[in-house]
């Protein structure tokens, strides 16, 4: 009876870890996939594809979400939703992805990790500087409460949060149009289709 | 005379209209919180923004891309210079927030570049490893004195600030700034009102020139430019008055409740 007890507990504590993927490793492995996609010689149309499969693999693009639309999060109903995540996820993974095709040769260094709680991580990282540009501070914000599918939330550069100044964005635009979300809907639209 | 009379009256109006000082230290925090901070001039302040865009793209931005192609040594020694007279703001603005060891450090820092260094052209004290140099300025000191940022405004020029920021740039031209008293007022045969305006000018064009791209990349992928530079600007003045190092989020997140409310749905 013991013996099975040790045996249960041993493959309780073998897969509760098996599976957990830390954050530092996370995040270097992920800039590493990036890195080679941008490393590649194809067309910038390729490597915005190749860079929006690991969005949508590494970023909790729902959560994001619902967090850029601040407090108006809470006045959709579920259709709106639906309509607001479709959106979104399209703005988002053209944004994201259009941002990062700029960069060549990108190299980035995991420093260090700090553990803010047992949901988040924040990874600081550095991008190698070159002759083009100087070196630039970089923490990832990453949700582990699935620590077996840890997610960025959050890329904070030298200090300015990009999920915060989106946030911004939209709450500019709601407030410049009384709230309207079908304004923030079309806008988002335009962009995509640009 | 009637100048700076001018100058400190509006300063003063400036920091009565904005005048809220003397809170704890969470209350000071709150108050420098982007999103707690009010455009009450948006309407006027867009316009101005697209005037400065106009400005930028016609002068501004193609005199930073031929200051970009000069050869990386002229840049450097330029852009040294102009940081080595930032620290005659600096010094100041260190002891006025009770930081004077980090005054005698950037009072060294002066000196040494200013003599070794030729004129500040060459940054030798960051060479033999005296700390990172981190910019202060009257505004971030109003900041650190409990002075809320008041309204955010743009500026002809100058671009994003705010009532303190913009009251704090007017210490400078009463007195705070050493450079602009000596250039102005030395009346000396070496310097004039031409070279402090000429130093100005060429910091704007290398922090133009070193932030091309970024700016260039985040016009194309916003969706309300004058939205995220107002985002960008107000976090940086945020982070800048409460010394926040830049790798630590810890505050950053204090006040962040919107993805607790997420993760609990």
């Amino acid at each position: 009876m013991k013996k099975i007890l040790l045996i249960i507990i041993f493959l309780n504590t073998f897969y509760n870890n098996a599976y957990s993927i830390e954050p530092d490793i996370f995040v270097q492995s992920t800039v590493n996939k990036a890195s080679k996609i941008l490393e590649k010689n194809i067309s910038k149309e390729d490597k915005i594809n190749g860079l929006k499969i690991i969005a949508k693999e590494t970023v909790d693009i729902k959560g994001i979400g619902f967090y850029s639309l601040g407090s108006a999060r809470k006045v959709l109903n579920d259709s709106q939703k639906r309509i607001y995540f479709q959106l979104f996820e399209n703005y988002f993974l053209k944004s994201f992805s259009s941002r990062l095709s700029e960069y060549t040769n990108p190299k980035i260094e995991v420093r260090s990790t700090k553990i803010i709680n047992n949901n988040y991580t924040i990874v600081n990282s550095i991008l190698i500087g070159t002759s083009e540009r100087p070196e630039v501070k970089i923490d990832w914000r990453i949700y582990t409460k699935n620590s077996e599918n840890p997610l960025i939330r959050d890329l904070i550069i030298e200090g300015l949060s990009l999920a915060r100044t989106q946030k911004e964005e939209f709450a500019s635009i709601l407030n410049s149009n009384d709230g309207d979300i079908n304004v923030l809907f079309k806008t988002l639209e335009d962009f995509t289709k640009n | 005379m009637l100048k700076k009379l001018l100058i400190t009256i509006i300063s003063v109006l400036l920091l009565a209209f904005n005048a809220n000082a003397g809170s704890d230290g969470d209350l000071v925090l709150n108050k420098n919180q982007p999103d707690k901070i009010k455009d009450c001039f948006e309407k006027l302040n867009r316009t101005t923004f697209a005037v400065n865009q106009s400005l930028d793209r016609a002068i501004i931005k193609p005199i930073a891309k031929g200051y970009g192609n000069l050869p990386d040594g002229i840049q450097n020694a330029t852009s040294n210079a102009v940081k080595n007279l930032s620290n005659l703001i600096t010094i100041p603005n260190n002891i006025l927030q009770g930081d004077v060891k980090t005054a005698i450090i950037n009072t060294g820092r002066l000196v040494l570049n200013t003599t070794v260094g030729l004129l500040g052209t060459i940054d030798v004290a960051n060479k033999i490893g005296f700390p990172k140099y981190e910019k202060e300025d009257y505004g971030q000191t109003l900041g650190a004195w409990g002075i809320g940022p008041g309204c955010y405004v743009v500026l002809p020029i100058l671009g994003p600030s705010t009532i303190r920021d913009t009251a704090g740039s007017f210490v400078n031209v009463l007195g705070g700034d050493p450079w602009y008293n000596a250039s102005i007022h030395g009346n000396n045969e070496f310097l004039s009102e031409s070279a402090f305006l000429a130093s100005k000018a060429i910091s704007g064009i290398d922090f133009r020139s070193n932030n091309l791209n970024s700016f260039d990349n985040l016009e194309k992928n916003s969706i309300d430019f004058y939205a995220s530079l107002r985002s960008l600007y107000l976090q940086d003045r945020q982070n800048k008055i409460e010394n926040n190092q830049r790798g630590s989020v810890d505050v950053l997140y204090k006040d962040d409740e919107d993805w607790e409310e997420i993760d609990n749905q």
